[in-house]
């Protein structure tokens, strides 16, 4: 597993790479509370707002890690959005997308890195 | 966060893992442990514990002795009626000014010689020097620095706060009596703002620790921040001042009408004798341009605060805004205070809030969102 400076988190399935929040992540939101994804089919460029979530706190967007194209999403979000906090790196996930080249995924940080990073 | 005032509970916060933020120049929980979402299903099961010691506490006593003359007094700022003000009991007001907007929301009781204030801590130093200004001649006006102010909210906190003394029991809603703790005499109102039965207890400092954690000993008190403390007000219909009511908002405006009691109204005994009484009991009679109404929006997405609303998804001017919106964990969906237009303040068609550059649909709704569970 792969992870951003933007707190995602990336798994390599097949040719697609799985993207969702890290646990670190998620307990700063707060209780999620409303997940927008994109539709199954959008061409994302690295860093476009790809999905919104709502927390009791506040709104943040999540940014497209990589360019390429969203094939599916985890419509299970729009009803129990409270997966994000319950399951952040398993029944949390937020889409799936083809990239590329799947080796652009070196250039994130490790879950060693990570935890440096998040101190 | 140094220049942050802090409670007499600032180290229990710590101790119970609170998350503190700055509120209205005080360094406060906004969340324990628990996170909002069950600190607010917690409070309206069992129990809930909340510091609210940053609201100012202020008494005004009479100079003649007779507390008529206090509340004759305190009429001069506020619409309601004080004088109507039983002994031991208390009631809902807000201070307007000339142009008939209001300067902040307050609790006004009855405690026989005198009369206790609890005002929002944003607008404390504020209503204190209205207070001094036009209320010395007649009152003493004494504020309140050695006491700590909790609030004990849900269904279980008569069974809670009668284990500590068993008369807390016998109050009933908007009662307000000195009960014992640790020794210490306590002001108690049987009220809150969370739309649940249960306490304000203002404890001296001397104690308050003692009794917070005595409480949070109990199997069904917890802890409970300032996030919940929003979520639980909202749901049950009640403003936020400097969100919902501002100085731009008539009482009327604002959907206040109940708390303007008739004596006070038009062919009342003591009709007006008020700032912006002009406006104010011209508005009760005619009506407003706009008016706070409850908002659900129909889908998941909340509307926060600052949404403009539309009666229609596309062009047409906005028909007014929302001012407080959040997710309403026991009616799990979202949910939304604002003010519009006055021709869709009674509901019936859909309206449109912009979110994120759509309009989404919702739907005007009577409040409170959930019923309050008052002991009357």
């Amino acid at each position: 597993m792969k992870f951003t400076e933007e707190h995602e988190w990336l798994e390599v399935e097949g040719d697609l790479v799985v993207v969702g929040i890290t646990e670190h992540a998620s307990e700063q939101l707060g209780d999620i509370v409303f997940v927008e994804v994109p539709e199954a089919g959008t061409t994302v460029t690295k860093g476009d707002e790809v999905v919104v979530i709502e927390s009791v706190k506040a709104a943040s967007d999540i940014l497209a890690p990589l360019d390429g194209e969203i094939v599916e999403v985890n419509d299970a979000l729009e009803e129990t959005p409270g997966l994000v906090n319950e399951d952040p790196t398993g029944k949390g996930w937020f889409f799936k997308m083809k990239v590329e080249d799947l080796s652009a995924l070196d250039d994130f940080m490790d879950e060693a890195e990570y935890k440096d990073f998040i101190g | 966060m140094a220049d942050l005032k802090r409670t007499v509970f600032f180290d229990l916060h710590n101790e119970l893992g609170a998350k503190m933020v700055p509120f209205a120049g005080w360094e406060m929980p906004v969340q324990y442990g628990l996170g909002v979402m069950k600190e607010h299903l917690h409070t309206r099961a069992g129990a809930g514990l909340f510091d609210v010691s940053h609201m100012g506490q202020v008494i005004l006593r009479p100079r003649s002795g007779a507390l008529a003359d206090a509340a004759l007094a305190l009429e001069s700022l506020v619409p309601v009626s004080v004088l109507g003000l039983k002994e031991g009991r208390q009631r809902y007001a807000m201070f307007t000014n000339e142009a008939g907007g209001i300067l902040d929301d307050l609790m006004v009781a009855n405690r026989g010689d005198h009369l206790f204030l609890v005002v929002n801590a944003a607008r404390k130093e504020a209503d204190i020097a209205h207070l001094r200004a036009h209320l010395s001649e007649s009152c003493e006006i004494e504020v309140i620095e050695d006491r700590a102010l909790i609030a004990l909210q849900g269904p279980k906190a008569e069974a809670a706060l009668a284990r500590l003394n068993p008369y807390a029991a016998g109050m009933r809603f908007m009662d307000s009596a000195n009960l014992g703790f640790f020794g210490e005499e306590c002001w108690v109102s049987r009220s809150g703002y969370t739309g649940e039965d249960g306490y304000e207890i203002s404890v001296p400092a001397a104690v308050a620790v003692d009794l917070a954690r005595a409480l949070l000993e109990m199997d069904e008190v917890e802890a409970i921040g300032l996030g919940a403390r929003d979520s639980l007000r909202l749901e049950a219909g009640l403003c936020l001042y400097g969100h919902d009511i501002d100085e731009t908002t008539s009482p009327v405006e604002a959907a206040l009408d109940w708390a303007i009691q008739k004596v006070r109204r038009r062919g009342g005994a003591r009709e007006g004798g008020f700032p912006g009484a002009a406006r104010i009991l011209g508005e009760l009679e005619n009506g407003t341009t706009r008016r706070r109404v409850g908002i659900l929006p129909e889908g998941r997405a909340p509307m926060r605060a600052g949404t403009a609303l539309f009666a229609v998804a596309e062009g047409g001017d906005s028909i007014g805004a929302v001012t407080s919106g959040a997710y309403g964990p026991s009616i799990e969906r979202p949910m939304a205070m604002g003010y519009v237009a006055i021709d869709h303040a009674a509901g019936g068609g859909p309206i449109f809030g912009e979110v994120r550059g759509r309009r989404l649909p919702a739907t005007v709704s009577p409040l409170p969102f959930r019923a309050p569970n008052y002991k009357r």
